[in-house]
C-alpha cells in the first residue's frame, strides 16, 4: 500500500481490469445479447442463419453510425436531439444535386457525397458552436436544430422524395463486398475508427476529461470548448454518413426519413453502458447496445409479436439498462 | 421544541455529571468496515458523554472520514456495535438522524435557493393535515438560529445570500432544528476566518454547557486544545489512542497521529533565485483584482496573503486564464504573453491547482494516471495518438515521486484520501515541467503527514528552478513556507514583505486593515 506498490502491478491490473469489465462495464450487456440470442436461435430456426444475422446488421446501421458521434457528445455530457432530421437534411441536400443523374456519373456522385458530408459537419458544428461558445443549453439548441434542419429538408425537397443517384453515390448502400453489405462495412469501419479515436487519442482522452469534471479539465488546460464544438461537429458527420447509407440503400431521399432516429440513437448509447452524466462511455459498448435492439426488434418479428408492442419492450429495455447503470454506480460508493 | 429540547439537554448535562450512571450516549465498539481492495476501519471503539467534546484527529485515509460515514449511517459497518444511550443504532441515515446524531460534513448540505427554513427542516417541514405551517416553521427556526448567534438572519431569506460562514452555522442550527444530540463536524473551521471560527467556539461551547456530545474532526491542533475534552487520535484505520486533554500535548498528539518523529516542521531553507520568470503589471480582473503587480524569480516560493475574498485565489485564476483580465500584462520569461484560457497558460508555462480538490481539481471518476495525464496528454503523444506506455510511465513517476499511497496508477482517485488526491494534482501540475507553479489551498483539509510532504515537494519545486506561488489561508504555513509574503486586501496588493519581516501580527494588520502599523 505504498508508492513502490504502484509498479509492480501491469499483469495483476491487466486482470483485475477484466473481471472489472465483467463486472460493471460491458460485461452483462455482453451476456444479455447472448442469451437473447440463444434463446431466439431456439424459439425461431430462422434467426441463427448469415441472412437474417447481416440482415440485423443492416437495418442498424444508420442508428449505429449516427451513434458513434453520438457517443462521444454524450460522455461530455452533452446530448444531441438532431441527428435524425441531420440524416435526412444531408441526405436529401446532396439527392438535390445528383436527383436524376445517369448510375454512371462518377464526378456528381462524388460531389453528392462530399457535400453531405459538409452539410452534417456543418450543421453539428453549429450546434457545437452554440453549446460551447454561446453557452446554451444543448438539450434546448439540439431541439431547435431538430426542428430547423427537418424544416430545412422539407423546403428545399418541397415535400418530395428525390430519386435516381450515381452508382458512385449509392454504393455505400446497395453493394455489397466479399458478401457483406455496404451499409453493415460501412458501420464497422464507423465504428473502429470511433473506438480507436475514443481510447487512444488527445482529443478521446480529452473527451472523457470533460465529461467527467469540466472545470478541473478547463484548469488542467484542456481547451474545453474546443473539445465540445469538435464532439457535436463529429456527431453532424457520422449522421451524415448514416445519411448516405440511408439514402444510397433505398437510392431515394425521402424528407421523413429517419424520423424519431434520435431517440433509437440515444437508447443504443445509453443500453451500451454510456452515461448520461457524462465521463464514462465506450463505442464498443454502444456497438452492442445498437446490435441488442436490432436482435429484439428482428426476434420479435420472428416469433410474430404485433409490431405495436416492440417499441413498448424497447423502452423496457432501455429503462432495464439505466437501472442496471445506476445499480452498479451505487454498489461502487 | 425549544423546550422539549432544553429538557432533554438538562437530562444530558445531569448524565453527564452523574458520569458513569447509565449507558454512555454514544459507544462505538470494534467498528470494521472494508471496501473493495481497502480497509477503511479495522477496529474502531470510541465512547463520547453527554456534555463532552471529542476531537479525532488522524492523519489523512486514517479513516476518521470513514468513521464518521458509519455513524451517520451512510456505511454499514462489516463488524462492531453502535449504541446510543445503550439503545442499538438502526441501519440507514433516517435511523442515524432519528437517534439524534447529526453530521455536518465540510462540503454543507444546504439548499442555495431555499429560504434558511426551508434549509432548517428540509424533508421534515412542520406541517398540519398536509399544509406546511409557515408561522411554526419560522419560529421554531428562530430559535434554531438564535442558539447558534444568527439572531439578525431572518427565516425567510434565501440561502445563497448567506456568506459562507454563516451558512455553516446554519447547518448546526439545522442540527437543533431536528433535536440533535450527537453533533458530529468535519473540518468545521477550514472554510472559516479569524471572527467566526471564535464565534463558532462560542456555539460549541453552548451547546456542551446544554448536555449535547460532540465530536469534531480536525486538523489544526490549536483548535482541538481550545476546544476539546478529550481526543482520539486514529491511525490506519483504527483507534490508537484516546485521552482526556490534560494528559496531551502538542508533541504526544502528532506523535501518534504519524507514528514518527517530525523535525522541523517546514523544510524552508535559503535558495539562490534565478532570473524573474514572471512578472504582471497593472493587472486588473474586476471585480475582485485591481492593478496588481508583482514579480516572482525561478527558484522563488511567493506567498500571497489576506483574508477571504480579498481577491487571491482571482489573482491566481486571471494571471492563469481561468478569470477574464480587463487590463494589464503579464511576461513570462521576459516575454510579453496573451493568456486568454488555461490552455494558453499551460502552454506558456504556467500551472495552477485549485483551492477545491473535488470541484475543480480531479476527474473523480478517473483512475489516478488518467488524472496525472491530463495537462501532457500532448506531449504523451505521437500524431494525435496518446502513447499508453508513456501515459503509464509518466503516472507511475509522479506517483512515486510524490509518494501517492494507492494500490496501483489505476486507483479511482475519487476513493483516495484528500492528501493523495492533492499529491495526484502536484503529480500532474509538475508533470509539464512548468516554469511557474501557483498553488492554491494546497494544503487544506490535509493531515500534518501529508503536510510535510507537500511542503517538501515545494521546497523541491523551487531548487528546481521553478517559481512557487501560494496562497494559504493558514498564516503559519504561509509565513512558514514562503521567501516573500505580498498581502492583499480589497483586490489589491497592499504590502510586498521580505521573509524577515513578514510575521503574523504584521501581515494580519495589513490583510485586516489594508495598511501597515
Amino acid at each position: 500500500m505504498n508508492s513502490t506498490a504502484a509498479k509492480d502491478t501491469d499483469s495483476e491490473a491487466w486482470s483485475s481490469r477484466v473481471i472489472r469489465q465483467l463486472r460493471s462495464g460491458i460485461g452483462p450487456l455482453v451476456a444479455a445479447l447472448v442469451i437473447i440470442c440463444v434463446v431466439l436461435s431456439f424459439a425461431s430456426p430462422e434467426f441463427l442463419t448469415t441472412s437474417t444475422l447481416t440482415n440485423i446488421m443492416v437495418q442498424v446501421s444508420v442508428v449505429g453510425i449516427a451513434a458513434v458521434g453520438s457517443t462521444f457528445v454524450i460522455i461530455t455530457s452533452g446530448i444531441d436531439l438532431s441527428v435524425g432530421s441531420l440524416v435526412a437534411l444531408s441526405g436529401m441536400v446532396a439527392a438535390t444535386l445528383m436527383a436524376g443523374s445517369t448510375p454512371d456519373n462518377v464526378g456528381l456522385g462524388l460531389a453528392g457525397l462530399a457535400i453531405a458530408l459538409a452539410v452534417g459537419a456543418a450543421v453539428g458544428a453549429l450546434n457545437g458552436f452554440a453549446v460551447s461558445w454561446l453557452r446554451l443549453v444543448p438539450f434546448i439548441v439540439t431541439l431547435a436544430m431538430l426542428a430547423m434542419a427537418r424544416g430545412l429538408t422539407l423546403a428545399i425537397s418541397d415535400g418530395r422524395t428525390k430519386f435516381d443517384f450515381p452508382n458512385a453515390f449509392t454504393a455505400f448502400g446497395a453493394k455489397t463486398l466479399a458478401g457483406l453489405p455496404a451499409p453493415m462495412i460501412v458501420m464497422l469501419v464507423v465504428f473502429v475508427i470511433g473506438h480507436v479515436l475514443l481510447r487512444k487519442t488527445t482529443f478521446g482522452h480529452q473527451v472523457f476529461a470533460v465529461g467527467g469534471n469540466k472545470e478541473a479539465a478547463r484548469l488542467a488546460g484542456i481547451p474545453v470548448g474546443r473539445v465540445i464544438f469538435l464532439t457535436y461537429t463529429l456527431a453532424g458527420l457520422t449522421a451524415a454518413i448514416a445519411g448516405i447509407v440511408l439514402a444510397g440503400r433505398l437510392n431515394s431521399a425521402l424528407p421523413s426519413a429517419a424520423n424519431g432516429l434520435e431517440l433509437q440513437v440515444i437508447a443504443g448509447v445509453v443500453i451500451g453502458g454510456t452515461s448520461l452524466a457524462g465521463g464514462r462511455g465506450s463505442i464498443i459498448g454502444t456497438f452492442i447496445g445498437v446490435v441488442l435492439i436490432g436482435v429484439i426488434n428482428v426476434g420479435l418479428s420472428l416469433l410474430g409479436v404485433n409490431p405495436f408492442w416492440t417499441q413498448f419492450i424497447q423502452g423496457g429495455v432501455i429503462f432495464a439498462a439505466v437501472l442496471l447503470d445506476a445499480l452498479s454506480q451505487r454498489r461502487k460508493n | 421544541m425549544n423546550a422539549q429540547t432544553s429538557t432533554q439537554y438538562e437530562a444530558g448535562a445531569q448524565a453527564a455529571a452523574g458520569a458513569a450512571s447509565g449507558p454512555p450516549l454514544l459507544h462505538m465498539e470494534g467498528i470494521v468496515k472494508s471496501f473493495p481492495g481497502v480497509k477503511a476501519l479495522r477496529g474502531v471503539s470510541l465512547t463520547l458523554h453527554a456534555g463532552h467534546v471529542m476531537a479525532i484527529v488522524g492523519e489523512n485515509g486514517a479513516g476518521k472520514s470513514s468513521l464518521i460515514k458509519t455513524l451517520s449511517g451512510a456505511y454499514e459497518p462489516d463488524e462492531g456495535t453502535i449504541q446510543i444511550n445503550g439503545v442499538p443504532l438502526a441501519r440507514g441515515t433516517h435511523a442515524a438522524i432519528d437517534a439524534g446524531v447529526a453530521v455536518i460534513y465540510q462540503e454543507l448540505s444546504l439548499v442555495n435557493d431555499m429560504t434558511v427554513a426551508e434549509n432548517l427542516f428540509l424533508g421534515r417541514m412542520p406541517a398540519q393535515h398536509g399544509f406546511v405551517n409557515r408561522r411554526d416553521a419560522e419560529r421554531r427556526a428562530r430559535e434554531a438560529l438564535a442558539q447558534v448567534g444568527l439572531d439578525n438572519v431572518a427565516p425567510s431569506m434565501r440561502l445563497g445570500d448567506l456568506p459562507l460562514n454563516k451558512r455553516q452555522l446554519v447547518e448546526v442550527a439545522k442540527a437543533l432544528a431536528r433535536d440533535a444530540r450527537i453533533l458530529v463536524m468535519d473540518e468545521p473551521t477550514a472554510a472559516l476566518q479569524h471572527d467566526d471560527i471564535a464565534n463558532l467556539y462560542g456555539v460549541v461551547r453552548r451547546l456542551r454547557a446544554a448536555g449535547m456530545g460532540i465530536i469534531f474532526i480536525s486538523h489544526h491542533l490549536e483548535e482541538v486544545f481550545e476546544l476539546a475534552d478529550s481526543a482520539v487520535v486514529m491511525r490506519d484505520g483504527a483507534t490508537v489512542d484516546a485521552r482526556p486533554m490534560a494528559q496531551w500535548t502538542e508533541q504526544d498528539l502528532v506523535q501518534a497521529m504519524v507514528a514518527r518523529n517530525l523535525d522541523s516542521f517546514y523544510p524552508w531553507e535559503p535558495r539562490e533565485y534565478g532570473a524573474v520568470v514572471l512578472e504582471v503589471r497593472e493587472l486588473a480582473s474586476p471585480p475582485m483584482v485591481r492593478r496588481a503587480s508583482f514579480s516572482v524569480r525561478a527558484g522563488e516560493i511567493l506567498g500571497i496573503a489576506g483574508i477571504a475574498g480579498a481577491g487571491r485565489t482571482e489573482l491566481l485564476k486571471a494571471i492563469f486564464g481561468a478569470n477574464k483580465l480587463t487590463e494589464g500584462e503579464i511576461f513570462v520569461r521576459g516575454h510579453k504573453v496573451s493568456i486568454h484560457s488555461p490552455a494558453a497558460a499551460v502552454q506558456a508555462g504556467l500551472v495552477y491547482t485549485a483551492e477545491d480538490r473535488k470541484l475543480e481539481g480531479l476527474v473523480l471518476d478517473a483512475n489516478i494516471e488518467e488524472n496525472v495525464a491530463l495537462s501532457s496528454l500532448k506531449a504523451l503523444a505521437t500524431g494525435g495518438f496518446v502513447r499508453s506506455a508513456r501515459k503509464r510511465k509518466l503516472a507511475q513517476q509522479a506517483s512515486a515521486r510524490f509518494a501517492v499511497r494507492a494500490p496501483s496508477v489505476l486507483a479511482i482517485t475519487g476513493n483516495l484520501s484528500g492528501g493523495n488526491q492533492q499529491k495526484v494534482i502536484l503529480g500532474r501540475a509538475t508533470a509539464t515541467a512548468p516554469t511557474v507553479i501557483m498553488l492554491d489551498e494546497p494544503t487544506r483539509g490535509i493531515d500534518v503527514g501529508a503536510k510535510t510532504e507537500i511542503y517538501a515537494h515545494m521546497v523541491a519545486m523551487a531548487r528546481a528552478g521553478a517559481a512557487v506561488l501560494m496562497v494559504s489561508s493558514e498564516l503559519p504555513e504561509l509565513l512558514g513556507m514562503s521567501d516573500r509574503v505580498l498581502v492583499m486586501y480589497r483586490g489589491r496588493i497592499v504590502t510586498e514583505l521580505p521573509r524577515e519581516q513578514a510575521d503574523s501580527e504584521t501581515v494580519i494588520q495589513w490583510a485586516t486593515t489594508g495598511v501597515g502599523a
